[in-house]
Parts: structure tokens; sequence; C-alpha cells
């Protein structure tokens, strides 16, 4: 740390106004801020602290992520080598992945924090830190074999419409991750749909069916064992595939707090009972789909613990998380099992609940508000 | 005489980026470039010759029922430009569907013929159409331009994109197909136009 501090005392010059380097002033900022604390202090007043500010909460989500970044990274070249057939060590695996996966993050920064600069020059702000943790996210969520050109555009779309045009970090509606991912599947539906994209370099004749995509054709015989699902053996975006990893993020989020686990939960249990509902209902291997096995395909849990939570885009009240995450949790499910077309609802769910949830917040206080009025009219009255 | 003073809906007045008046259209009909040149060119023609005929009856339209008097007026103004259209030009006509039709609820033409051409003499009433069209033909056009190019890799039908491109890995954008990115260019397009002046 001492080292660090060093360096970015040493280098802050060439920062400052007037040198040539002041354009990438936000940069340095931003990274300067990322690593140690912030240089610009409170000077008046009394102000209740707390060590957990922003930087610190949105560094907690990048760790909490790490888990399934890195068994992304080895899967990607897992499913690789077992399409291809070929045997290999766990660290060849590892090292392919890592070689697919590093470019897409690294495109995602690039494309992401150019925007974020220009917008901190213009705006006169400093750049925000929720884009590390978007800047992840996004990678998470695309097959391994996007182009990344496509990511890039994708990002950079995602950070101006989704966020800066509506004021910056903290303003945005909508979840900017989910926005790239929803640009790319309206954008460029070849990249993200069919068999063809969800491993990297397949072999021709090898399926590269995702569960989902099995689930959807009603091709039940070819879904992958539940244990398989449960780690996370199969195809399928970067970040999603199992559900150990993603549960050890959720466990750290959860504990820390910065993760909301009521909204989780109640997504979960949306879900489930949307799911037994459809159930209840029967009468086509769709329906009668078990509802717990919907978690552990795609990126329900994905979308449960890292995007539905996200503290700005979610609902704030206590009631409204739990409407908001149940609403998610029935609408994902809604989408997987009735509309074919769509075989992921997860990101729409989300994104439909991201819109609904300043409603859902307004309505909650509103009945708040009027109930507690009608207790003072009544004790009013009995005064009287 | 100077056409000066009827310039602004092409910049600082214009009907779809600054009165935000019809938007509709803009958004149906600008897939691709042909469509919405020759819709902008409709709406044109239509709000040019209402605003005339308006502003020559405008003495004796009974204030009470001049709605719907300006109503007939462009109603059959739009008839007129849709047989055109159908017995010309029939291809673009399939293409542009109902949304000829539906010029007549355009709010441009509406709009300039009740807070213009009833209380103005005809040719100033003339010009005020024409270059109402202009502006909002200004919008459509650069809209199915930026939509055609990046939606199909063409330009009127034309191959713009060479297909060198595509063997690469390049890939048509397929959301400016779609109506949202319209929408999302004319918000663009707006804030362009806001934070000139």
């Amino acid at each position: 740390m001492k080292k660090i501090e060093k360096i970015s005392k040493n280098i802050e010059k060439w920062f400052e106004k007037g040198k040539p380097l002041h354009p990438l002033y936000p940069l340095y900022d931003a990274i300067d801020t990322f690593l140690l604390t912030p240089k610009t202090r409170t000077k008046l007043g009394t102000h209740i602290k707390d060590s957990a500010d922003m930087k610190r909460t949105m560094f907690m989500v990048i760790i909490a992520m790490i888990p399934a970044v890195l068994f992304g990274m080895w899967n990607v070249g897992h499913q690789h080598f077992l399409s291809q057939g070929s045997d290999s060590s766990l660290l060849q695996e590892f090292w392919f992945g890592f070689l697919k996966v590093l470019p897409i993050i690294i495109v995602t920064y690039i494309s992401g924090l150019t925007v974020e600069i220009i917008f901190a020059k213009i705006r006169k702000h400093e750049v925000a830190e929720g884009f590390f943790v978007t800047g992840l996210l996004i990678p998470m969520v695309l097959p391994p074999e996007t182009p990344l050109w496509i990511v890039a555009i994708a990002t950079a779309f995602s950070v101006l419409f989704s966020k800066e045009v509506f004021g910056g970090n903290g303003f945005n509606f909508l979840n900017p991750a989910l926005v790239a991912r929803a640009f790319i599947f309206f954008a460029y539906p070849k990249v993200i749909t069919g068999d063809l994209v969800w491993i990297a370099d397949k072999a021709d004749a090898y399926s590269g069916a995702t569960p989902l995509a099995n689930f959807a054709s009603e091709n039940m015989s070819a879904l992958p064992s539940i244990m398989d699902m449960f780690i996370g053996n199969m195809p399928g975006s970067i970040g999603e595939t199992s559900k150990i990893a993603i549960l050890l993020g959720a466990i750290l989020l959860v504990y820390t707090g910065v993760g909301s686990l009521r909204i989780m939960l109640s997504v979960v249990a949306g879900g489930l009972g949307m799911g037994l509902i459809f159930n209840l209902i029967g009468g086509s291997p769709l329906f009668d789909f078990p509802a717990w096995q919907h978690l552990l395909m795609g990126g329900f849990l994905f979308g449960t613990v890292f995007m539905a939570t996200d503290p700005v885009s979610a609902a704030h009240t206590k009631s409204g998380k739990i409407i908001y995450g149940v609403f998610i949790g029935m609408m994902a499910m809604l989408i997987r099992v009735v509309n074919k077309g769509y075989p992921e609802g997860m990101m729409l769910a989300i994104l439909l609940g991201n819109i609904f949830a300043p409603l859902i917040d307004y309505c909650v206080v509103q009945i708040h508000i009027s109930r507690r009025k009608k207790t003072i009219i009544k004790i009013n009255n009995a005064q009287n | 005489m100077s056409l000066k003073k009827y310039l602004g809906p092409l910049n600082k007045d214009n009907p779809v980026l600054v009165q935000i008046l019809g938007v509709c259209s803009s958004l149906a009909v600008t897939a691709q470039l042909k469509p919405a040149f020759v819709m902008a060119l409709s709406v044109t023609i239509v709000t040019a010759f209402s605003n005339l005929i308006i502003s020559l009856l405008r003495n004796t339209i009974p204030p009470r029922i001049r709605i719907i008097v300006q109503l007939v007026v462009i109603a059959t103004l739009v008839i007129l430009v849709d047989q055109v259209l159908q017995a010309f030009f029939y291809d673009v006509s399939k293409m542009l569907s109902v949304f000829v039709g539906l010029i007549i609820t355009n709010c441009i033409i509406m709009g300039r013929v009740e807070a213009y051409a009833l209380s103005n003499p005809p040719m100033p009433s003339f010009w005020d159409g024409i270059f109402n069209g202009l502006g909002y033909g200004l919008v459509l056009v650069t809209l199915g331009t930026v939509r055609e190019i990046f939606g199909s890799g063409t330009l009127w039908k034309m191959q713009i994109i060479p297909t060198s491109f595509y063997e690469h890995g390049y890939l048509n954008n397929g959301l400016m197909v779609l109506p949202p990115a319209a929408l999302i260019l004319v918000g663009v397009m707006i804030w362009v136009q806001r934070s000139k002046g």
C-alpha cells in the first residue's frame, strides 16, 4: 500500500492543470481513489460515518464475483476441450478460458471507461466507481464467443444511454450490465442465441445447446444432470453456469450487507411459486418441469444475486423489495415457460422489474402514509 | 421577398426536435431512406396546401366549426396524396401502408393550420407549410439514412457497407430496424439540438 501511495503521489503532478496529461485526470483520479482513500474530505459539521462507503461497497461486489469469474474461465476452457473430445489438464482448460475471457473484460473496461471519462470531463465530475462493477458484470452475462467489437459497442451504448444521459452513476434506473446484454440480444441476435455461441471454438458435431435451449425445445433428456447444473459443468454465459460460485458470492454479499437478502429470497420465492403454479396446471413437458430445477438453469441465480440486487435500480422500501423480487421471479418463469422465443427470461424480467421499481416504491410509501393518516384520525376521534 | 423568417422550422423551431410533434410517424417509417423520403415529401405537400387552402378560406370559416373544416381539407389532400402514391409508386405505397392515411393525424399539419394559416395571408401560409414540412423531412431523412446504413447496410436499397466487411465478421445492427432505435436516435438529435443553443 505504501508503495502504491508513493507511485500515485509521484505521477499525480503529470495530471495537474496545464500538464500534457491533464485530459486524462479523471482516469488517474478513478484509479487513485479506487486503490487509496479519496483526497477530498468533508470539512464542516458532523457527519454520520461508516467505513463502507461507495467504493468499498462496489469493491465488495467485485470480490463476490471472483469465484464466478474464475469458475467461468475454467468452464469456458473445459467446455471447449469437451466438445473437441481431447484430453486436457485443469490448468490447460483454465488457461484457454483465461485467454478467451480476459480480452472481453479488457475491452469492456476500455470501452466503458472511455465513455465515462468523456462524460466526467464534460460534466466535471469524477469517474464513478459503479462502472468497475458493471465492467465485470457485462462479460459475465455474455457467451464466450461474443465478438469483441460487439462487446465494445454494447458497453458504450449501455453506459451512454442507460447511465450517463440520466445523470451518471446513481441515476441509472436500469441495470447497465443488463442493458448491454439486451442491446446485443436485440441488435445482434445471432451472437447471443442459438447453439453455436456458448462453447468457444466448438467442434461441429458436438451439440452446444444450453440447458435452457434444450428445455425450450422440450428436449428434456439432453439436459445435464442436476449435479452438473449445480456445479456449472454446462455451456452458458461465462459467469452464470456455476451455482456454487454464485452462492459463495451471495453469502459474501449478504454477510457484508451489500446485497439485499430480502430481494434475493423474494426473487427465488417468486420463481418457485410461479413454477409451482405451472406444475399444477401441467399438461405439457414445459409446464410439468420441476420448479426448483429452473433455479439451476441459465442466468436465474446469477441475475438474482448480482443483477436484481443492484442498489440503484432495485426498489428501496422494505415491502417494495419483496414485491419487486417476487415480480421478477414470476416474470422470469413466465417468459421461460410460456414464451419459447426467449428461452432466458431473467434478463427481460429484471429490466422490467427495474422499470417498475420506482412505481412500487411510490405505492408502498403512499399506502403507508394513508394508513398513518387513518390511525391519526381514529385517535383524534377517540379523544373527542 | 425574403424567405428568412420562414427558416425557423429547419433549425431552432423544428417541429419534431423542438416542438416534439409528429414523432409517431418518424419512428414508424424511417427504417429505410426511401419510405422516409416519400413520407417527408407527402407531409410537406399536405402541410403546404392545407395551409394555403385554409388561409384562403380563413375569413369565411365560422370559428365554431373550424376544426371540422380543417379536417375536411386535410383529409382530402391526404387522400389525393395516397391515390397518387398508389397509382405511380405502388411499392413505396405498400411500404408506407397505413402511415400515408395517418398523415391526417400528424400534429404538425393541424398545428400549422390552427396556429398560422387561420390568421395569415395565403402566400406566407404556403411558405410556412413548406418549411415546416421540410423541417419534419430533415429529421426523417436523417433518421432514415442512419437507420438504413447501420440496420441493413444499404442506402436507398444500394449496398453501402462493402461485403468484405461482412466476411470479416461485421453484422448489421438489428436494433436499428426496430422502432426503439428510432426513438433513441430522435432522443440523440434532440440532445444535439438542445446543446447547440
